[in-house]
């Protein structure tokens, strides 16, 4: 799902890294949205609704939709459109509303 | 607490030439952005603009915002804070602000508000599917982070967003089946629509979406045909196989921050939604806070520009600073703006903003 | 019709296209521009005058054909990517077609391509002659594409087969 050859653009990516998602191994670059390494590593279903568990996805990209909230290095809520990549990253399905702590 | 004269909100289109207006006639600015970069959605605009070389038309918009954030970065009366959201604006005019999970305290004498705006959703069933996504949103994933938001698309609306967008997706190696518009009609520019035609790809107006199916994700949608009252016609059913649903059908200003101050607010359809009363110089009802862009009333990135040097302008003249030559700038600034209106394609702004004055008057 | 389908009708198309007799002079820009919109670089990349100034913004471009010589300027600079050049005296058989092209991979110089019109379907075949990329076209190469006059005011656009993807 990576573009590697773009007529009008260069991108310029950090280092490659891995991370967990759900206890799998991921492969994304450092700095960009975790979205957009989950993504491109064809993972689709970031989330779900609270009462119908129905599956929700990536959306609107600028942290403003609430459809990616993720799980993130045991931080519930995190907005993982706009979140960006560390390597070794725990990022997981949120079970519920998430809790403070 | 942070001290400056001139706050300004969002550092797209509108806010970088707000601030370089505002920055122009000395006075010490401070630019906000809630994302890491300045340039706002220009940074995933891969088109050539159109208006006048005034508003650099024939410059790609990744072009533009790189020259915007360069030029204002020259400026020493100009801070830049990024990756800080501002979270409500007080009556004694003070912003709170996060940034680095802190809260910072920002005292401004005039705050210019340029947040834009965000995109709408369309009723249909299955429209939460993973799969369906926002045009902008999965622009920014294929021009900003590389990533194909899938392998074939079908883009919902035939404005300038659906079909610039569209295009974007071919250029990036994405297959578009078609594009739905529930209008009889082709809302964006006829260019636009000849660029991605003799590409091959269909533009079905008087259709939309009736449904989106998938197990998980999308794996298709059934798009039908609209008759003249805009009511589906059973039986034009067609099933498109498809992993992506763009949304495309228009934006409404982010008018939440500008609610939360108190600003007298009107609804204006043709604007896309809630926007703030203002004067001719984007000055609101609360004499301290401004308006520029989007958030003001949906419209081109070339006017959001040109509004921005208006109220950057506007707002550096109340604090007596920019003299003859603000003065002059803000004229040249007017003049643009009601060129770029002029046309039939500025009709419809036009009517949304004889509306705001309408507010104005009956208000007053 | 054209605000309903995207596509310029035969009519539309006559009310910009220049005269037979100026097409049979040489390359000649055409300009498929057929609404009001606020939009004049074509005007300001030209340097000789053809494209005359724009008293409003709104307004469409005119073509003083006389003056035009086909450099094809306008072509790359169009935000609309709507100006094609046309040279009708290419050769016997062939007419010549400048178009701009935004995609990857751009087409090799002497190979065969096919050759679609404005709705994208293929009415033939073109050998692309020159790929203009210079700088100053900021990434909207301008192809050089011969194909058979009889088709030379429809072809608008090109299908490159990508040999990577082939593969």
């Amino acid at each position: 799902m990576r573009i590697t050859e773009h007529p009008i653009l260069r991108y310029q990516k950090g280092p490659k890294v891995k991370f967990i998602y759900d206890g799998q191994e991921v492969e994304g670059y450092e700095g960009e949205p975790i979205a957009a390494a989950l993504h491109a590593a064809g993972i689709k279903t970031l989330s779900h609704s609270h009462i119908e568990n129905r599956p929700r996805g990536f959306f609107c990209a600028i942290g403003t939709c609430s459809s990616c909230l993720m799980t993130v290095d045991g931080v519930p809520n995190v907005r993982i459109c706009v979140e960006k990549l560390k390597a070794g990253m725990c990022v997981e399905t949120q079970q519920g509303k998430g809790v403070l702590r | 607490m942070i001290n400056t004269q001139i706050a300004i909100i969002g550092g797209g289109p509108a806010g970088l030439r707000a601030a370089l207006a505002a920055a122009q006639t000395g006075a010490k600015v401070l630019l906000l952005d809630n994302s890491d970069h300045l340039g706002g959605q220009l940074i995933k605009q891969t088109h050539m603009f159109f208006g006048s070389q005034q508003q650099f038309a024939g410059s790609r918009g990744i072009d533009i915002a790189t020259r915007l954030a360069t030029e204002l970065r020259q400026f020493e009366n100009v801070q830049i804070m990024l990756e800080t959201t501002v979270l409500g604006i007080y009556e004694d005019g003070v912003l709170l602000a996060e940034q680095d999970d802190k809260v910072r305290k920002i005292k401004a004498e005039r705050i210019i508000v340029a947040i834009g705006a965000s995109e709408r959703m369309l009723a249909f069933p299955n429209n939460d599917l993973p799969g369906v996504y926002g045009a902008g949103a999965a622009q920014t994933l294929m021009n900003v982070h590389g990533v194909r938001p899938g392998h074939r698309v079908l883009m919902v609306g035939a404005g300038n967003i659906g079909l610039i967008v569209t295009y974007q997706m071919l250029q990036a190696g994405v297959q578009v089946v078609g594009i739905v518009e529930a209008a009889p009609t082709i809302g964006g520019y006829l260019v636009h629509a000849a660029k991605v035609r003799r590409a091959g790809v269909p533009i079905y107006t008087s259709h939309t979406v009736k449904e989106a199916y998938g197990d998980g994700a999308v794996e298709g949608a059934i798009i039908w045909q609209l008759d003249e009252k805009w009511a589906p016609i059973p039986g034009t059913e067609q099933d498109l196989a498809i992993d992506v649903i763009c949304l495309a059908v228009g934006l409404s200003p982010l008018s939440d921050l500008l609610w939360q101050a108190g600003c007298q607010m009107t609804y204006v359809p043709q604007l896309g939604g809630s926007v703030a009363v203002r004067n001719s110089l984007l000055c609101t009802t609360n004499q301290q806070i401004y308006i520029a862009g989007d958030v003001a009333g949906v419209e081109e990135a070339s006017s959001a520009m040109v509004e921005g040097q208006v109220a950057g302008l506007g707002a550096a003249l109340s604090l007596g600073l920019g003299g003859e030559q603000a003065h002059a700038m803000l004229a040249d600034a007017r003049g643009q703006l009601a060129a770029l209106r002029s046309g039939p394609v500025g009709e419809k702004i036009r009517a949304g903003l004889s509306l705001v004055e309408k507010g104005v008057t009956a208000d007053a | 019709m054209l605000k309903s389908t995207g596509i310029p009708t035969k009519e539309d198309l006559q009310k910009i296209y220049p005269s037979a007799e100026r097409l049979a002079k040489g390359p000649v820009a055409i300009i498929e521009c057929f609404q009001r919109i606020p939009c004049n670089p074509c005007a300001t990349a030209c340097t000789r005058g053809a494209i005359l100034p724009f008293q409003d913004i709104n307004n469409q471009p005119q073509l003083d054909a006389e003056q035009c010589t086909g450099c094809a300027l306008c072509v790359a600079s169009c935000p609309g990517l709507a100006v094609f050049v046309v040279d009708m005296t290419y050769s016997e058989q062939e007419a010549l077609i400048k178009l701009p092209y935004e995609y990857l991979p751009l087409p090799r110089v002497n190979t065969t391509v096919k050759a679609l019109n404005r709705a994208g379907e293929v009415v033939g075949q073109g050998t692309v002659i020159r790929v203009q990329t210079p700088p100053a076209f900021d990434r909207t190469a301008v192809i050089h594409l011969a194909v058979a006059k009889t088709v030379a005011h429809e072809v608008r656009n090109i299908v490159v087969e990508d040999e990577a993807n082939d593969a």
